[in-house]
């Protein structure tokens, strides 16, 4: 089993934290995992880019070749990107950012607003495509991200990530 | 020395899913590292807050300096009192270090440098890979001389090579380089630290005579001369200028400076064998081989996957330690071969060395990258196929 993640957008929109965050999860999980990131000299703004490979065999080439999930937050990366995807790969935008035909558009940043705050849209982006991959055990990814993310921040982290595994329907993904 | 007790704390869980430039900080602190002086650059920077928010804690100073001249002088600085000193930087700070690196060849002062190469000339694209800087690393200093230089594939590496870096340096009296890249220093990989009670360090060797009879500078044998540390009684006259085995300038006698200069290099270049790391991954009957070093061996590691899944015979020669260029290994590998391949992110610079050791028994040939993108495994493999570049 192997699965390349691509998620991009703009620097700012917690793009890079969200990739190491899956990262470390799989890693904890069992899998072999790399993240990779690549992103311009602005702090904000400018294109930013986050890469997990997740494989049960070890990872010479640490980059996606082609996507099995694209994340695109911003329509610039969407455009670019959406191109290089494997069969069969599952292309998912912020249906409040990105217009796109064929996408699965999901309102990560309104969500996050109801949640609490828009800076959050990267956790609800998260718990959706954790749910949507389904190889990392809820609570390994809940501790993972409690383990990356100011203090204080804990709860509304955590309703966010729990909003991004409803919006992929993920009732029924509830850990047994 | 600090604690294994007290490190393990410091250094927390062993197992860690880890960025590449702090996996260097974890390796120096493995080292052995005692003192670290550096100036932010990206994506070298992630390197100096990690030992800012490490070493305190061990006991160790961490000092931010003006700029990478200063960085590299406070580093010989405190090795020369005796420390386990590094400092990191990228393509402009390691341009402006070349004259302490030259330095601290002369006045064979052990230390580590790390150079999470990004894209350059000049300021290029400050957050993008490259391996513009290898033969910077190799002859950008002024004079004859040699020098050590590793070179990282994964993030894991960037913990064992930094520590291997500092026994290296203390045992060769020479400075070290750590050629890592902005794709291995922002990588983040699953590590397993050694334990910091099982660490084997190799020191400088100790003074053996009364201070009135230390030589630090006259050639020990097989070994590299006897330092005493700032403060213990040994007085030293530390110089650039071509010195005698006191180290007082001499700089007039041609024989004095041809023995000191090819002393300094002997005490490196006789060493290869020892000094060679590499990694081979061989097929029977394979007439391409690739070369490779850093993060292209990823990407090379990658290809030969996908070359060997379609039926094409291929060899791998990684790299681990790319100076002194183990010239024999490579001679070896590419016995029987009629090509090798060397990927690279850059336009051409191992790929001569590689020439220059195969001596026109195979065709060298290059695949190169630049621009910030890594080299992909499909490039190499097409030049397995069709043939690279001529080198």
């Amino acid at each position: 089993m192997k699965k390349e993640i691509r998620i991009c957008g703009f620097g700012g929109q917690g793009i890079v934290l969200a990739g190491v965050i899956l990262g470390e999860a799989a890693s904890r999980a069992g899998f072999e995992a790399v993240q990779t990131q690549s992103y311009g000299p602005e702090s904000r703004g400018g294109a930013a880019r986050s890469e997990v490979v997740v494989s049960t065999e070890p990872i010479d080439y640490p980059r996606v070749s082609r996507a099995d999930v694209l994340i695109a937050l911003s329509q610039a990366s969407y455009d670019s990107y959406v191109g290089e995807m494997a069969k069969d790969g599952t292309v998912v935008i912020d249906g409040d950012l990105v217009q796109a035909e064929g996408a699965a558009a999901v309102p990560f940043t309104t969500t996050a607003e109801k949640v609490g705050r828009k800076i959050v849209a990267n956790m609800v982006m998260l718990g959706y495509l954790a749910a949507l991959l389904d190889l990392v055990p809820q609570d390994v990814l809940e501790g993972t991200v409690m383990d990356n993310i100011p203090t204080g921040t804990e709860e509304l982290n955590r309703r966010a990530l729990q909003a991004g595994r409803e919006l992929f329907g993920g009732g029924s993904h509830d850990e047994s | 020395m600090t604690s294994p007790e007290l490190m393990t704390r410091v250094l927390g869980s062993r197992r860690k899913f880890a960025q590449g430039d702090v996996a260097c900080a974890y390796g120096a602190i493995l080292g052995g590292c005692d003192f670290f002086a550096g100036y932010p650059i990206t994506p070298a920077t992630e390197v100096a807050e990690a030992m800012a928010a490490l070493m305190p804690r061990l006991g160790h100073p961490v000092m931010q300096m003006e700029d990478e001249i200063a960085s590299l002088s406070a580093v010989i600085g405190a090795s020369w009192a005796g420390g386990r000193a590094m400092t990191a930087t990228s393509g402009p700070g390691f341009s402006l270090m070349q004259e302490g690196i030259g330095y601290a060849c002369m006045t064979e002062a052990p230390c580590v440098i790390v150079n999470v190469q990004r894209s350059g000339p000049s300021t290029g694209q400050p957050t993008e890979p490259a391996q513009g800087d290898m033969l910077q690393a190799r002859w950008g200093t002024h004079g004859d001389h040699e020098i050590i230089a590793l070179a990282p594939a994964s993030v894991q590496e960037c913990v064992d090579l930094t520590r291997l870096a500092f026994n290296l340096a203390e045992e060769y009296r020479n400075p070290v380089l750590v050629m890592t890249d902005g794709e291995v220093g922002h990588m983040r990989e699953p590590i397993i630290l050694p334990s910091a009670d099982e660490l084997e360090l190799v020191s400088r060797r100790p003074p053996t005579t009364a201070p009135e009879s230390y030589l630090p500078f006259a050639g020990g044998g097989d070994a590299a001369p006897e330092m005493a540390a700032f403060g213990t009684g040994y007085h030293t006259y530390v110089t650039g200028l071509t010195h005698d085995e006191r180290g007082l300038p001499s700089t007039d006698d041609a024989a004095a400076h041809t023995a000191l200069v090819e002393r300094l290099v002997g005490k490196i270049r006789d060493h290869t064998d020892r000094l060679t790391r590499v990694e081979e991954d061989l097929q029977d009957g394979a007439t391409v081989g690739i070369v490779s070093y850093g993060i292209s061996a990823r990407s090379a590691a990658g290809a030969v996957r996908i070359a060997r899944s379609q039926g094409l015979r291929v060899s791998h020669l990684r790299l681990v330690g790319v100076f002194p260029f183990p010239e024999e290994a490579v001679q070896r590998f590419v016995e029987g071969m009629d090509r090798v391949i060397v990927p690279e992110m850059n336009l051409g610079q191992i790929c001569h060395v590689v020439r220059e050791a195969v001596e026109g028994s195979a065709a060298v040939e290059r695949v190169g990258r630049i621009g910030g993108e890594i080299i992909r495994p499909e490039e190499i493999v097409r030049a397995v196929v069709d043939g690279g570049e001529r080198v």
